[in-house]
């Protein structure tokens, strides 16, 4: 009656749930689209172009790196288009090509696969990219490169000049800044990615709901720099507004600062990863040289994650506090 | 589910942690148990339980009749085997049960009468051994479960703290319906059995944990209770979330009562007792009736079966035989279990014989299970947020890799009851559950070399 040469024996459990990797990095590439589509409406097609380039050449950087090693393929769990993604929205829309490809090289090559492929990355590798870039190319990486888009010719007449982030200090908001509407609708210059507040939100609101990110580290870190903020300048709220709609802040906290593989597992973990990255933000952006600091607030703390995992390793059933214990036998009596 | 309001019905007195959100597939819940015909043979395990081995008590070409004990030994950790159809024995060897183990059984050929051994009369009970020594003459281990000898369970020390019998309906396994049906369909047995068990182990308090997408259920107990002298305010019923894994016996225990059973200990050291309902149905009817434990009901669906039913068939039933009294298959299975998806067996062929433990057979059909391709761990926390024990399976895992025996032990291996929450949750498709094996293995192999 039964062919058992055609059964499947294995352990338990027989059922699995839908949630696979790939449609994770779905989920993200499709919370990263509203963002993109700010991007090319601000930046023009070059933006996109940055992008493409960026995607395919994570990808390609991929396929070649994986053959190399003789490691199955990896390219269709999509995490390389993701990294491609954000690499991009982490770059002025006016950088040239080759550094666009160079960078991807860097962040699939050296920082992913180098240390094990998806999983065994201790840092964000678009992130740490970005940073070897901004140290090879200082020029082309800052401020300056915003205003070549013009020059290139792809670009919206509107959104020329130094980022915004360069507008705000201890002293508050500077002369010639962009209005609070201009910063969260985007209409102002920065990297491709970060310029819109509305439309990252909406992807981290999307990710959210999809229980593809805990919310946890992006209320932390965007909290802790507001309370910090308002301290730090002498409760100027305007400026406050500035500091949280400007620069990388939320493009960091909902896209790269919750990768799963550079932040902590546990929730306690992430609530501390969340108030270190904000606390490291503020001390860059109000005391040091550099105009922004979220990229290295978020490295600093995926160096850091083993640590606040270790602090942070849940008690196991069983090993509850006898006082608690004996309060619960109390209770169940009565 | 929305939260579920009965009067009468206590909310959890603790909430766990994680769980796994399984599709229930309680198709069966609306089918009575059906009294399955009498097979041509049965093959019958001398060992159905944890602990000694049985001695057989009969030799080929015995007649036996239905209840005669036909395996026992006198080890305090056993329970006895009983004939469960009456006939001839054609053989005492070796066959091979669901959990590939070659076990010592008796093949009984049937003669179509079931007739009563002259030995099943109502146990006279004066004293708690007696109460003791009548659960153990029963043949009864756990119904739900690991199959440990029932009364080994409740021969607890006085001294103890005892003071909670949780009665386990939780019933989390998707597909499963007999334990809904038992207190459907048997409310005045379920509330006898705990009111004899608390009788004569002086418990202070009785629950009875239902899920709560088993409202029915409860109403039923609620009413049998309200309308029965006898029964009045036998059980307080604890209306459990539908999370698996709620019928998990310290998940249970925890829900209930708010207590947690360490590490190595057993439910007693917090004062609790778990028996599950059908153990004290049986032991309601078994002792007004003194028939011992020789059938079980179980649910027998999983999508592939032709005709999903509830049913009652004898110890010792073939799969096969069960199988095709239920039309076979509607679809080609791919895994067939004892159990449930979550915790059930997986069985090379359907030529194993019924157990006292075994609640269901499920045949799951090939594109009702997900199968998906084992990558590397992007540390997604899932598995971490779904352990009911609270642990870091994606850490244990790494550790496992390793070896590392201080690092399994300091990440807490041996907590792990192995209920597969957290490689359900994992999208990366990783045979977790193996490797919490895996890394107890490697504990108690170190633990072997000291």
């Amino acid at each position: 009656m039964i062919d058992t040469k055609k059964l499947t024996v294995s352990a338990s459990p027989h059922q699995k749930s839908a949630a696979t990797t790939t449609r994770i990095m779905l989920d993200v590439i499709i919370a990263l689209v509203p963002a993109g589509i700010a991007a090319v409406l601000v930046f023009g097609l070059r933006a996109l172009a940055v992008i493409l380039v960026s995607v395919v050449s994570c990808v390609l950087a991929e396929f070649l790196s994986r053959k190399a090693m003789k490691k199955e393929d990896t390219v269709t769990d999509l995490s390389a288009i993701v990294t491609g993604l954000l690499l991009a929205y982490n770059l002025p829309a006016g950088i040239p090509f080759w550094i666009v490809a160079l960078g991807a090289v860097v962040a699939i090559v050296v920082i992913k696969q180098m240390f094990g492929g998806i999983g065994q990355n201790f840092i964000n590798p678009a992130l740490g990219a970005r940073v070897i870039l901004m140290s090879a190319f200082p020029g082309r990486m800052s401020a300056g490169a915003f205003a070549d888009t013009n020059r290139i010719g792809w670009g919206v007449d509107t959104v020329t000049g130094a980022t915004p982030m360069g507008l705000v200090g201890l002293d508050g908001v500077k002369e010639g800044a962009p209005t609070l509407m201009e910063m969260f609708l985007g209409t102002t210059s920065g990297c491709i990615g970060e310029v819109s507040a509305l439309a990252l939100l909406l992807g981290g609101i999307y990710l959210m709901v999809r229980k593809v990110i805990s919310p946890i580290i992006p209320c932390t870190f965007v909290a802790t720099v507001a309370i910090f903020c308002t301290f730090a300048q002498g409760f100027d709220m305007y400026a406050v507004a500035y500091e949280l709609l400007g620069g990388g802040l939320f493009l960091g906290a909902i896209f790269m600062a919750t990768d799963y593989t550079t932040s902590p597992i546990t929730n306690k973990g992430k609530l501390i990863a969340g108030i270190f990255c904000g606390v490291v933000t503020c001390i860059i952006r109000l005391w040091g040289s550099l105009p922004e600091g979220v990229s290295f607030s978020i490295i600093l703390m995926n160096v850091f994650v083993p640590y606040f995992e270790d602090w942070t390793a849940p008690t196991p059933f069983g090993f509850i506090k006898e006082k608690k214990q004996k309060k619960a036998k109390e209770e169940t009596k009565a | 589910m929305a939260s579920l309001n009965i009067a009468g019905v206590r909310k959890p007195a603790a909430k766990g942690h994680g769980g796994a959100h399984v599709a229930h597939h309680k198709n069966t819940s609306a089918m009575p148990v059906e009294r399955m015909p009498v097979p041509a043979s049965v093959t019958i395990p001398l060992s159905q339980h944890i602990g000694a081995p049985n001695e057989a008590q009969v030799k080929v070409g015995d007649v036996v009749k239905v209840g005669q004990v036909i395996g026992s030994t006198d080890a305090f950790v056993s329970a006895p085997v009983h004939a469960t159809i009456s006939g001839t024995v054609k053989a005492i060897k070796p066959v091979r049960i669901v959990n590939g183990n070659m076990v010592n059984a008796v093949v009984i050929e049937s003669d179509g009468e079931m007739a009563l051994s002259e030995d099943v009369k109502p146990p006279v009970i004066e004293s708690k051994q007696d109460f003791l020594n009548a659960v153990r003459a029963s043949g009864l281990v756990g119904l739900g479960g690991a199959g440990f000898p029932t009364h080994v369970k409740l021969a607890f020390k006085e001294d103890a703290g005892v003071d909670t019998l949780i009665i386990n309906a939780a019933e989390c396994e998707p597909y499963i319906t007999v334990d809904h049906r038992e207190m459907l369909d048997h409310p005045q047995d379920i509330l006898s059995g705990v009111k004899e068990v608390v009788k004569w182990l002086g418990f202070k308090n009785a629950y009875i944990g239902i899920e709560d997408n088993k409202p029915d259920a409860m109403q039923v107990l609620l009413k049998t209770m309200e309308e029965n002298e006898e029964f009045k305010d036998v059980v307080q019923i604890i209306a459990l979330p539908s999370t698996y894994p709620q019928g998990a016996e310290k998940v249970l225990i925890y829900s209930a009562t708010g207590r947690q059973v360490p590490p190595g200990k057993l439910p007693s050291d917090v004062g609790c007792v778990v028996m599950n309902v059908q153990s004290v149905s049986f032991l309601g009817r078994y002792l007004k009736t003194g028939k011992p434990l020789v059938s079980r009901s179980l649910t027998v669906d999983g999508g592939a079966v032709a005709e999903p039913k509830n049913l009652r068939a004898p110890l010792g039933t073939m799969y096969s035989d069960i199988l095709e009294y239920c039309g076979g298959f509607k679809e080609e299975p791919y895994k067939i279990m004892a159990g449930g998806p979550m915790m059930g067996l997986a069985t090379i062929d359907a030529e194993v014989p019924l157990l006292k433990n075994n609640n269901a057979i499920t045949c799951l059909a090939k594109g009702a299970v997900k199968v998906k391709p084992t990558r590397a761990c992007i540390r997604c926390g899932r598995c971490v947020e779904a352990c009911p024990m609270c642990l870091e399976p994606t850490l244990i895992e790494k550790k496992a890799h390793l070896k590392d025996v201080d690092g399994l032990n300091k990440a807490s291996v041996m907590t792990c009851m192995e209920c597969g929450s957290c490689a359900f949750a994992c999208p990366s498709g990783r045979p977790l559950v193996q490797y919490m094996r895996l890394g107890k293995a490697i504990i108690r192999e170190a633990g072997a070399k000291k």
